[in-house]
């Protein structure tokens, strides 16, 4: 009996979260009237696809989708190699300062950051990276969380192998490549995937940098299909499917990176 | 020596893009505020003027004070996930299931949830539809404000769960154990073990949440874009809308400034009163 109304308040709270989703899934997946008729329809009835075909052909939906996969590809590739570089001495190296670069990564975290795009925007143009990919991503790829929980993962790796490595005349770049990297794949896995959907779910930067339609990511892009075109709402919400499926595969396949994610850094 | 010169190598390239993209807009920024800075002409030093003009002006004052309104979903969202975690830390079958539910509107791009909120908050959408009611909710002034900070608290609720859901985990199922051989209620448990094992977490779960709370923009660009009669403005949506849709940078940092500065103040207070306690 407990345990029904237990089953029943979770289900209640899981309906409110993804009840939006469901509904404009519904409407994606209608052939007539809008998503405001009356009464609302919480059911397909006769569901079609013709939506998504007129998705495509309103909006340059193919560029928004290379777009939005080139900049999450980069973004990740960028941040694993960076931020594993930076990771790394931090964690088994000595050095002279080294109390003092951690702090300052450790700044970035409190320093107000929500609003450098104000100045960035400015940097990125004198820089001549506006309209860019790499005006996108550069601001994006190094990131304090991702340092620090690849400096925990580092830490973890036993010295006994740092040490057989040196005896046998290895440099640090190959001791970095060879030996600490794969063995900390789990970790750069994790930080790959919260990246990767961090950056495909990037909207306000990518709307600053880039000006012309056919540069936006998806999810700019779905936003400029609301706005300019005056599209039906079945068709806006075919687009709000296309842009969401990517993430939400990427999070129900790889669950168990979210739910520990932010774990280890915050300690 | 070797070593040492090879772990800055290592570090450079991290190093100085921190430099140019995190902490230079913070210090330039905060110098242009007092300047009258523009693309277009030579820049000069303004003092105060920029601040002067933002507290006179009605639209960053109606968002600041939302700012604060904003705070109020901080309990909610810190209840709700705490509440969510104890429910969902067990093996009922098919709890993942539900977990992965209360989770995914984390994992939406803003954009989108503008988007979906935008329809069922329409005077024709789904909510009025339940609600049996017929209320423009993002276009009436009264409701406006609060249907947004209902979208920030439903887009939040999820992240804090998997925080609190974690810490839960690490909690030893031996204290829980003796508590029940000793008689306690659940109650007694949940008071006296749980949130004394919780403390650290809620501490930075909380700041995290005033910071986010003081600093959210991104939902109001998404559902109205400041409106209805700029009456969802937040600060630093005023920051966004002055400096990138009218150009006014000295005046948007000038309002991030200010920003900055409450949340610093409030971070070191909520430092000071939630201390985890010396035992």
């Amino acid at each position: 009996m407990k345990k029904t109304a237990q089953y029943l308040l979770l289900a209640a709270i899981a309906l409110l979260c993804i009840f939006p989703f469901w509904w404009t899934l519904v409407t994606a997946l209608s052939t007539e009237g809008n998503i405001f008729s009356y009464p609302p329809t919480f059911w397909p009835k006769q569901p079609s696809l013709e939506n998504f075909v007129e998705v495509f052909r309103v909006i340059p939906i193919w560029a928004f989708l290379k777009n939005s996969v080139l900049i999450t590809a980069f973004t990740v590739l960028w941040k694993l190699v960076l931020c594993s570089m930076a990771a790394y001495p931090l964690a088994r190296l000595h050095f002279k300062g080294k109390k003092l670069v951690f702090g300052l990564i450790v700044a970035t975290m409190v320093l107000p950051s929500e609003v450098n795009f104000l100045v960035n925007f400015i940097t990125v143009t004198e820089l001549g990276l506006v309209d860019t990919y790499s005006g996108v991503i550069l601001p994006n790829v190094v990131n304090a969380v991702a340092i620090l929980l690849l400096k925990q993962a580092f830490e973890e790796v036993p010295q006994d192998l740092v040490d057989a490595a040196r005896v046998d005349g290895a440099s640090e770049w190959t001791i970095f490549t060879k030996i600490m990297l794969p063995l900390i794949a789990p970790w750069l896995a994790t930080v790959g995937i919260l990246t990767a959907v961090e950056a495909w779910n990037e909207y306000i930067w990518p709307s600053i940098v880039m000006s012309k339609p056919d540069e936006f990511p998806l999810s700019v892009g779905v936003l400029y299909l609301r706005g300019t075109f005056g599209s039906s709402t079945r068709v806006i919400a075919a687009g709000t499917i296309i842009t969401i499926v990517p993430t939400l595969a990427a999070f129900l396949f790889t669950q168990r990176y979210f739910m520990r994610g932010m774990d280890g850094a915050v300690k | 020596m070797k070593r040492s010169v090879a772990a800055w190598l290592f570090l450079a390239p991290a190093l100085l893009l921190l430099a140019v993209f995190a902490f230079w807009p913070v210090l330039f920024g905060s110098v242009l505020a007092f300047t009258d800075f523009s693309l277009v002409r030579e820049t000069h030093w303004v003092g105060f003027d920029n601040f002067r003009y933002i507290f006179n002006n009605e639209m960053f004052v109606t968002g600041l004070k939302n700012s604060l309104v904003f705070l109020l979903i901080v309990p909610c969202v810190q209840l709700g996930a705490i509440a969510l975690a104890v429910m969902v830390n067990n093996q009922l079958p098919g709890i993942k299931l539900f977990r992965a539910a209360y989770y995914v509107p984390v994992v939406t791009t803003v954009s989108v949830v503008g988007i979906m909120w935008g329809f069922m908050f329409h005077e024709q959408g789904a909510l009025n539809y339940i609600l049996g009611t017929h209320i423009g909710w993002l276009q009436d002034d009264t409701f406006a404000l609060a249907a947004i900070m209902f979208v920030t608290l439903w887009r939040g609720l999820g992240w804090y769960m998997v925080m609190y859901l974690a810490a839960l985990q690490s909690v030893p199922q031996e204290m829980q154990e003796a508590a029940i051989l000793d008689g306690a209620s659940r109650w007694q448990r949940f008071w006296h073990i749980t949130v004394p094992m919780l403390r650290p977490t809620i501490m930075v779960c909380t700041i995290l949440s005033v910071l986010g709370a003081l600093k959210a923009y991104q939902e109001v660009d998404v559902l109205t874009q400041g409106g209805p009669m700029n009456s969802t403005f937040t600060a630093l949506y005023y920051a966004y809308d002055q400096g990138l849709k009218h150009l006014k940078l000295p005046r948007a940092l000038a309002a991030s400034f200010i920003v900055s500065l409450i949340c610093i103040g409030i971070a070191l207070l909520c430092l000071r009163y939630l201390k985890p306690k010396h035992r």
